[in-house]
C-alpha cells in the first residue's frame, strides 16, 4: 500500500484546546425554521377553526349579540319542527340504507371477481372510480329522468319518500367504498381463505359471509362509515330531484329560523366529525398494530 | 505507486491538503456520538473510518461537511479553521450511501451542477464535467437519469459530481455498502483509482472491513465516539493496539496463553509477542486462521492442540476448518482447499501455530 | 398461480352481473342521458339547438367565472396547502402533529354544502361573529363580496386546502435529505437548493395537485348553491336553473348541454392530472 509514500507530515497532535462553544449554525437554523412553523400553523389553525367556531357561536346566540348570554333556543327548537325531524330521520335511514346497499353490492362482485374472473377486475375498478371524475350536479341531470320513471313505478304512498334516493347514493358513494374494500382483500389472501372453506364443504353464502366478511371487517366498517359521512352531507341530489333531506331541511330552514338551521348545522357536522375522527384515529391504531395492509 | 498523478485529470487534479479534526464533541440526548475525537489526514491520503454502527463514524464525516453542528472541538482544513463555516462554502465533495442524484437532471446535469452554482459558463461547465464523467467511465452514459442507471452507474456519477467542484476534501459516506457483492468489488477499486489520479485528500467512512483494508491509505479503527486505533491496513490487521481493534478487525481465534520473560506461550507453543511490554502472566492470544495449521493426529495422540474438527466450509482457493479444542475453546484455521481433504468433520486433527509474533489481550 | 378451478367455466361473469346492471343503470345511463340528451330535442330527434345554448352570452359568462374561481381557489389552495405540508413535513414523521394534521384535513377536505355555506356566513356574514367583533373595535367589515364569486374563492379555499395537504404530503415525503444535503456540499445556499433542486422536482407534483383541485372546485356545487339562492355566476348554478326552470333558455335540454360542457372540462383536467402524474412517480418514489 502506498502508506509509507504519503509525506510524514503529520505532527503529534497539540494538546486538546479547551473546546469551544461552537456558534451552532445548524442549531440556529433550526429554531429560526420553528419559529416560522408555529407561526403558520397558527394562521392555518385560525382559517379552520373560525368559521366552525362561528357555526356553534352562531346556533347558541343569545339576544344580547355575540357579547351577550348564550341561548340554546335553537337547539330545543328543532323538535318543534316536524319537517325538520323527519328529513334528518330520513337521512339517517338514508345513509343506514346506502351503506347496506352498496356493501351488498360491492362485496360479492369484488371477491367474485378475484376468485373467478380476474379479467373483468380492471373494469370493475374502472366503474367504480368513474363517479369521481363525474361530477354529481352532472349526474343529477341524467337521473332526472331516470327518477321520473322511478315515482312512475312507485306506489303513490310512497313516492315522495326521500329514500329513493339511496339508488343515486349508492353511485355516489362507489369510489370511496370500493377503495376501501380492495385494501381490505387485498390484505388477505381471498383464494386460499376460500378454497380451504370450500373444501371442508362451505357453500359460498358461507364463504362470503363467515369467512371472508369477518376477515375485512375493518375494510367493511370503513366504508359504512364514510357512506354515512357522505350521506349526512348530502345536497346536490335531494335538492334538484326535489326531495328533503336533512341538508335540504336546514337550507330551507335558514331563511325562516336561522338559529334553528345553525344547530341542525352543527349537529350534523360535529356527528360527521366524529365518525370519520375515530374512523381515523382507528385506521392508524391497526396499522401501527402492525397488520400491513 | 504516488498520491499526484496526473493523467486526463487536469480538471479535478489539485493538491492534497491536510485535515485536521481536533477534539470533536458531538451529542444527540444522552448519547455520546463522539466523545473528543482527534483525527488528522495527511495532505493526499485515503483514510477509512471503520467501525460498528453507532460509534461515531459518519457523525465524524457529517461535521467535516459542516451537516451537522459540534458541540465542541475544531474542523482544520489546510491550515484554515472551518468549524465555523457553512457547508455550502466549505468546497467539500461528498458522496452518499445512495439515491443522492438529483433525479431530474441527467448524469451530466448532475456532474455540471456544482459548477452551475459557481456560474462557470455553459460550455466550460460542460466540457469540465464530461472530463470528469470520462474520468469514472460514464461518457456514454452522459444523457441518462438516475432511474436508467444501474446503482453502481449512480454511484460513479455521484463520484463524478463531487470531484467536479475540485473539492478541498473528498468524503465518501458508505457509497458502496447499497450494492451488491461483485459490483462493490469493482467500484472500490475504481474509487481508490480515482483518488490517486485527483490526489485529494479523502475521508471514507464504512462498516465493511474488507472495503476498508482494500482501499485506504490508513484505517482508523473507531468505538463509541473515540478513535481505537489509526494505522496502515497491514498494521491495523496484525498488530492490533487493543482488544476491539482485534475482535472488530479480521476473522480471530482467541486461546489461553501465559506472558512471560516476553513470550506467549500458547497451549505449549512459544510465540514472541507484538508489544514485549505486555502484562505477564494469564492473558489470550490472538491468532488468525491464517497462522494457524493443520496436521493429522496420530491415533491415540493427545494433547491441549488435538481436538475434532466440528466445521469446513469452502471459500473458493481456501477453505476454514473450526476445530473443537475442548477447554481452550474453539480454533480457526484457514487453509488451501487442496488440503482440507483429510480433515471431514468429525476427524481429530492436531492444530499448529506458526512462529508470528502474537497480540495478547487480558483474560475475559 | 395455481390453475383455476373453473366450476362456472365461461358464465363465470354472470356472476358479476348484479353490479353490472346496477352501474349500467344508475351510473352509465344518466351519464348516456347527458350526453345523448345534449343532442337530441324533447321528441328525441337529433338537434344542435341545445349545444348551441354554450354560445349564449349567460352561460359562456358561467363557464368563464366557474374556470377563474376554480383556477383561482385551486391556486390559493395548492400555494397554502404545500405550506402547510411543509411545516407538516418539517417535523416528525411520527409525531402527533403530523397524526392530527392530516386526520383533520382528512376531514375538512370532505367538508362542503351547506354547512360550509352557513360556517362562512355565521363569521363573516352580515351578523357573522368576525364581523360584529370587527365593528365593535371599529372597522366596518363589507360583507357582500361573500356572496359573489371573491367570497366562492375563499370558502372553496376552506376544502382545497386541506385537499392539497392530502394531495402534496406523498410527494413531500419522496424529497430525500440526500438531495438537499448534497446540494449543500456542491455550494448551494438554501435559496438555491429550493429554486434548482426542490422546486423543479415537485412542479409535477404541484402541477398535478394543482388539477386535482381545479377539478374538485369545477365540480363543487352545494357551497355555492347554499350561499347564492339566486342567480347563476357559475356553472353548476346554471345547471340549476335549467333544471327547476324550463323555460329560461328555452330548451328543455339545455342542461344536459351544459352538464356536457362540464364533463369535458373536467375530463381534460384530469387526463392532464394522469399525465403530470406519471412523472412526478418516476422521480419521487
Amino acid at each position: 500500500m502506498s502508506a509509507d509514500a504519503a509525506p510524514a507530515v503529520a505532527p503529534p497532535v497539540p494538546a486538546a484546546p479547551p473546546a469551544p462553544a461552537v456558534a451552532g449554525l445548524r442549531r440556529r437554523a433550526t429554531r429560526r425554521r420553528t419559529v416560522v412553523r408555529v407561526v403558520l400553523l397558527v394562521l392555518f389553525g385560525t382559517f379552520f377553526a373560525v368559521p366552525l367556531l362561528a357555526l356553534v357561536e352562531f346556533s347558541t346566540r343569545g339576544a344580547g349579540g355575540i357579547g351577550g348570554s348564550r341561548s340554546l333556543t335553537g337547539w330545543a327548537q328543532i323538535a318543534d319542527y316536524p319537517d325538520l325531524v323527519g328529513a334528518i330521520v330520513a337521512s339517517l335511514e338514508l345513509a343506514v340504507l346506502t351503506s347496506v346497499v352498496s356493501l351488498a353490492l360491492l362485496v360479492p362482485t369484488m371477491v367474485w371477481i378475484r376468485l373467478r374472473v380476474p379479467q373483468l377486475s380492471r373494469l370493475v375498478e374502472f366503474l367504480c372510480l368513474l363517479p369521481l371524475t363525474i361530477p354529481a350536479i352532472v349526474l343529477v341531470v341524467g337521473w332526472a329522468p331516470i327518477y321520473l320513471w322511478i315515482n312512475y313505478l312507485t306506489p303513490r304512498a310512497y313516492q315522495a319518500s326521500p329514500l329513493a334516493l339511496t339508488f343515486a347514493y349508492v353511485v355516489l358513494v362507489l369510489p370511496y367504498s370500493y377503495r376501501t374494500i380492495d385494501a381490505g382483500l387485498a390484505a388477505i389472501d381471498v383464494r386460499t381463505l376460500s378454497e380451504a372453506a370450500r373444501s371442508l364443504g362451505a357453500s359460498w353464502a358461507t364463504v362470503l359471509l363467515r369467512v371472508i366478511a369477518p376477515n375485512i371487517g375493518p375494510a367493511l366498517l370503513n366504508a359504512a362509515v364514510l357512506s354515512v359521512a357522505l350521506v349526512l352531507g348530502e345536497f346536490t341530489v335531494a335538492s334538484l330531484l326535489n326531495y328533503v333531506n336533512v341538508q335540504v331541511a336546514m337550507n330551507n330552514l335558514s331563511q325562516q329560523n336561522s338559529n334553528v338551521a345553525y344547530a341542525v348545522a352543527t349537529a350534523s357536522l360535529a356527528a360527521v366529525f366524529l365518525l370519520l375522527f375515530l374512523l381515523s384515529l382507528a385506521g392508524r391504531r391497526r396499522r401501527t398494530r402492525g397488520s400491513s395492509a | 505507486m504516488t498520491t499526484t498523478t496526473t493523467t486526463t485529470a487536469t480538471a479535478t487534479a489539485r493538491a492534497g491538503v491536510e485535515v485536521r479534526l481536533e477534539q470533536l464533541r458531538r451529542t444527540y440526548g444522552s448519547v455520546t456520538a463522539l466523545d473528543g475525537l482527534d483525527l488528522v489526514l495527511r495532505p493526499g491520503e485515503m483514510v477509512a473510518l471503520l467501525g460498528p454502527s453507532g460509534c461515531g463514524k459518519t457523525t465524524a464525516l457529517r461535521l467535516l461537511a459542516g451537516l451537522e453542528d459540534a458541540d465542541g472541538g475544531r474542523v482544520v482544513v489546510g491550515g484554515q479553521d472551518v468549524t465555523r463555516l457553512p457547508t455550502n462554502k466549505r468546497g467539500m465533495g461528498m458522496v452518499f450511501q445512495a439515491y443522492s442524484l438529483f433525479p431530474h437532471m441527467t448524469a451530466l446535469q448532475n456532474v455540471a451542477f456544482g459548477l452551475r452554482l459557481r456560474k462557470v459558463s455553459d460550455r466550460e461547465r460542460t466540457r469540465r464535467a464530461g472530463e470528469v464523467l470520462e474520468l469514472v467511465g460514464l461518457s456514454a452514459q452522459a444523457d441518462r437519469y438516475a432511474h436508467q442507471m444501474s446503482g453502481g452507474q449512480q454511484q460513479r456519477v455521484a463520484l463524478a459530481r463531487a470531484l467536479a467542484i475540485q473539492p478541498t476534501v473528498l468524503l465518501l459516506d458508505e457509497p458502496l455498502s447499497a450494492l451488491d457483492a461483485k459490483v462493490r468489488a469493482q467500484l472500490r477499486d475504481e474509487i481508490r483509482r480515482v483518488q490517486l489520479e485527483v490526489g485529494t485528500t479523502t475521508l471514507f467512512v464504512t462498516h465493511d472491513q474488507e472495503e476498508a483494508l482494500a482501499i485506504a491509505d490508513r484505517v482508523g479503527v473507531m468505538n463509541a465516539g473515540r478513535l481505537e486505533q489509526l494505522a496502515p491496513p497491514t498494521d491495523v490487521y496484525h498488530r492490533p493496539s487493543s482488544s476491539f481493534v482485534a475482535e472488530f478487525v479480521g476473522l480471530s481465534t482467541k486461546l489461553p496463553a501465559t506472558v512471560a520473560g516476553g513470550r506467549a506461550d500458547v497451549l505449549g507453543v512459544s510465540l514472541p509477542l507484538v508489544d514485549a511490554a505486555a502484562p505477564p502472566g494469564p492473558a489470550r492470544a490472538v491468532v488468525r486462521p491464517e497462522a494457524v495449521g493443520l496436521a493429522a493426529a496420530g491415533p491415540g495422540e493427545t494433547g491441549p492442540l488435538v481436538g475434532t474438527v466440528v466445521a469446513t466450509s469452502f471459500l473458493g482457493a481456501v477453505s476454514r476448518v473450526t476445530v473443537d479444542l475442548g477447554p481452550a475453546g474453539q480454533a480457526l484455521a484457514q487453509l488451501p482447499t487442496s488440503d482440507v481433504g483429510g480433515f471431514a468433520v468429525g476427524s481429530r486433527a492436531l492444530v499448529t501455530l506458526r512462529p508470528d509474533a502474537v497480540v495478547v489481550l487480558p483474560p475475559a | 398461480m395455481s390453475p383455476r378451478r373453473v366450476t362456472g367455466g365461461r358464465l363465470a361473469w354472470l356472476g358479476s352481473l348484479p353490479f353490472l346492471a346496477y352501474v349500467g343503470l344508475f351510473l352509465l345511463a344518466p351519464t348516456v342521458v347527458v350526453a345523448a340528451g345534449a343532442f337530441t330535442d324533447t321528441a328525441n330527434r337529433p338537434t344542435l339547438a341545445n349545444v348551441r345554448v354554450l354560445g349564449d352570452r349567460t352561460v359562456v359568462d358561467s363557464f368563464v367565472n366557474s374556470i377563474a374561481l376554480s383556477a383561482a381557489s385551486a391556486v390559493i389552495g395548492a400555494v397554502l396547502g404545500a405550506v402547510l405540508a411543509w411545516v407538516v413535513v418539517t417535523g416528525n414523521p411520527d409525531g402527533a402533529l403530523r397524526r392530527t394534521t392530516t386526520a383533520v384535513c382528512g376531514v375538512l377536505a370532505q367538508f362542503g354544502g351547506v354547512t360550509l355555506a352557513f360556517a362562512f356566513i355565521a363569521s363573516i356574514g352580515n351578523q357573522g361573529l368576525v364581523t360584529l367583533a370587527l365593528a365593535q373595535l371599529g372597522p366596518q367589515l363589507s360583507t357582500g363580496w361573500l356572496y359573489e364569486l371573491p367570497g366562492l374563492v375563499l370558502v372553496y379555499s376552506y376544502f382545497q386546502v386541506p385537499l392539497m395537504v392530502l394531495v402534496f404530503l406523498p410527494a413531500l415525503d419522496g424529497v430525500r435529505p440526500q438531495w438537499r444535503e448534497a446540494a449543500e456540499t456542491l455550494g448551494g445556499s438554501p435559496w438555491q437548493y429550493f429554486r434548482h433542486v426542490a422546486v423543479p422536482l415537485l412542479t409535477p407534483a404541484f402541477l398535478g395537485a394543482l388539477l386535482l383541485l381545479f377539478a374538485n372546485a369545477f365540480a363543487a356545487y352545494a357551497t355555492a348553491a347554499a350561499l347564492i339562492s339566486q342567480g347563476a355566476i357559475i356553472a353548476p348554478l346554471q345547471i340549476r336553473t335549467a333544471l327547476t326552470s324550463e323555460v329560461v333558455l328555452g330548451q328543455a335540454n339545455a342542461g344536459k348541454a351544459i352538464a356536457l360542457g362540464m364533463i369535458l372540462v373536467v375530463a381534460v383536467a384530469m387526463t392532464l392530472y394522469a399525465l403530470v402524474q406519471r412523472r412526478s412517480a418516476r422521480w419521487l418514489r
